[in-house]
């Protein structure tokens, strides 16, 4: 077990949102989340990032409890994520987004920043280098110095990316990474996921674009009205009688 | 290219100037001016460290600027302290102070930040205004004392004060420049960009943020220290909400979230305003116009709208360079671009 979560519940007042949801991350592979508007995924990804405290249940990362830690340390543990929308700083360079990135690995502080000690050159240097690896990974060498502004939708979903990475985490979280990108572009934004996990690093994506999903994860878990009604790989849920009738309506038998 | 020769040009001459300025004019009462400016200038540092960097605008830096004065005044006339160690103390009280209030108001975010501090500025102020028995009240505190010597240097004189403040307002922008432009002034910035994203990085926010509050109003203590020490009387009105406005208008008008924009912003205001004088309270009829119109059209300020300006310039020049590599390398899509056009 990579990343699990047992029973984990979160009610916002009356409104159930994440519905008692065991579900378990394989480590080295693509696993992603799927299920109609409104279904709580990104409720989902909220948990585990720690955005939201749970109602009830827990989360265990290689065997220890992160349920409730926050955000920033969870980050530390080695999970990334990105949001739906990049929130990026749109006038600064595709470089500057990304140095700060490694920051959580570093430990200078402001008594270095004002004298300038060995420590901060050493670790700004670090930072650049990890922004300038993590931009050639995700194929932003050629625009590192725009600004993000300037960019493609695409390209800034790599940005987005690019900064996961730079935090050298073990498992990243996409929101909707293909949002808003034409299909071509979809294809490459595949194309770096798969790269991502041949590096070692594990993949867990929500996304709405079916046949991108369907050729590329390895594990697909569907969430309806905050419930999992179906876990396993592609075939299997294109075959769920409940899928189908979470996304077409109508009984099952139908 | 060019920008850095200028860059690296421009700042020492500003410096020369600076130095140079009392001999070339010789007259006091600019010299007066002029250091007023440079005292307030430390106070828009920083609040733009907050503001401008973080993204937390805070209303209560005129209150932590009276504290610092008034830190300052009682310890050196009430309790007859050395002049340095009043100054020290003074900064570690507003420190302090600026600590637990950021404590409980970085709780809040954006404008319930600005409303909650504005009220904390405006308690200072009302504390500061109504304790008769320690801060004497509306009578204010007369007769605090000009900055000690330091071994046989004294600033008994307008021209030296002149010079203590320059030298402290440059060690001051050294610090802020160093923080910027380092990996903690990154942190800041993330943080000013998306909370969110800063906290998925594994930034500490709250942290970070605390740091910030705190230097913010060591700076706002530092200016109202040595406004006690040069203008020698205090009054309760230096803590008023208006002296927050006016340090807020400077950053707005020079730039905020900008290297030079508290320069750039305090010199042109309080020149301006001087030459404005015979107008009396009037002359609010043509900055609120002026400050409305910058604030709709340039939101950045005269120091933010050059740097963006420089900013897309540099981008073009990319671009372009790029584009002029593409053809050299393929001339015959170079040939096809020209027949089409």
């Amino acid at each position: 077990m990579f990343l699990e979560t047992k029973s984990l519940s979160k009610k916002f007042g009356g409104l159930t949102a994440v519905n008692n949801v065991d579900f378990t991350v394989e480590k080295g592979k693509i696993n992603a989340i799927i299920g109609p508007n409104g279904a709580g995924k990104s409720t989902f990804f909220n948990l585990i990032s720690g955005f939201h405290p749970p109602s009830s249940g827990s989360i265990i990362l290689k065997g220890q409890d992160i349920t409730r830690m926050p955000p920033n340390k969870i980050a530390e543990m080695g999970i990334a994520r990105t949001f739906q929308t990049t929130n990026l700083f749109e006038q600064s360079t595709v470089l500057d987004n990304v140095v700060v990135g490694h920051r959580l690995r570093t430990k200078s502080n402001l008594l270095d920043a004002v004298l300038r000690t060995k420590r901060l050159k050493r670790e700004e240097e670090q930072c650049r280098e990890k922004a300038l690896e993590v931009i050639n990974f995700t194929g932003l060498e050629k625009v590192a110095g725009k600004l993000v502004g300037s960019l493609t939708q695409e390209e800034k979903k790599r940005t987005a990316f690019a900064l996961a990475l730079a935090t050298d985490p073990e498992i990243v979280f996409l929101d909707e990474p293909a949002a808003g990108v034409n299909p071509d572009e979809t294809e490459g934004l595949a194309q770096l996921m798969k790269k991502m996990v041949d590096k070692g690093i594990t993949v867990c994506l929500i996304e709405h674009k079916m046949q991108m999903i369907m050729k590329l994860a390895d594990k697909i878990m569907v969430l309806n009205y905050g419930e999992k009604i179906a876990e396993g790989t592609a075939e299997e849920i294109q075959n769920d009688p409940a899928v189908i009738k979470a996304y077409l309506g109508g009984s099952a038998s139908a | 290219m060019a920008n850095i020769i200028n860059k690296r040009f421009i700042i020492p001459v500003l410096i020369l100037f600076a130095i140079v300025f009392p001999f070339v004019t010789q007259n006091d009462y600019f010299i007066h001016v002029m250091t007023l400016s440079f005292i307030w200038m430390i106070g828009v540092y920083g609040l733009n460290l907050l503001a401008g960097y973080t993204g937390y605008l805070s209303l209560a830096h005129a209150g932590f600027f009276a504290v610092g004065a008034y830190s300052l005044g009682l310890l050196t006339v009430k309790a007859q302290m050395n002049f340095w160690l009043a100054f020290v103390l003074s900064l570690i009280i507003t420190s302090v102070l600026g600590f637990l209030i950021g404590l409980i108001a970085l709780r809040t975010k954006e404008h319930f930040f600005a409303i909650y501090t504005l009220c904390v500025g405006y308690i200072l102020y009302l504390i500061i205004d109504k304790w008769d028995s320690l801060t004497e009240g509306v009578r204010g505190l007369i007769g605090i004392p000009a900055p000690g010597n330091i071994g046989p240097i004294s600033f008994e004189t307008p021209l030296s004060q002149y010079y203590l403040v320059l030298a402290i307002l440059l060690v001051v922008i050294l610090i802020v420049y160093r923080i910027v432009h380092s990996l903690t002034g990154r942190t800041y910035i993330a943080i000013r960009n998306s909370e969110d994203l800063a906290l998925t990085i594994g930034i500490s926010t709250m942290k970070n943020k605390l740091e910030v509050f705190v230097l913010s109003t060591f700076f706002a203590g530092l200016s109202g220290a040595l406004y006690a020490s040069f203008i020698r009387f205090i009054g309760p009105d230096i803590g008023n909400i208006v002296i927050t406005f006016d340090l807020l208008t400077y950053l707005l008008i020079g730039g905020i979230g900008t290297l030079s924009g508290p320069i750039v912003g305090t010199v042109l205001v309080v020149w301006i305003s001087q030459q404005l004088q015979f107008l009396q309270d009037y002359r609010m009829l043509i900055f609120g116009p002026i400050l409305t119109l910058l604030v709709i059209f340039y939101p950045r300020g005269i120091a933010g709208s050059i740097a963006g300006w420089n900013a897309k310039r540099a981008e073009k020049k990319l671009a372009k360079a790029q584009q002029d590599e593409r053809f050299s390398q393929s001339p015959i899509s170079a040939e096809n671009q020209v027949k089409e056009g």
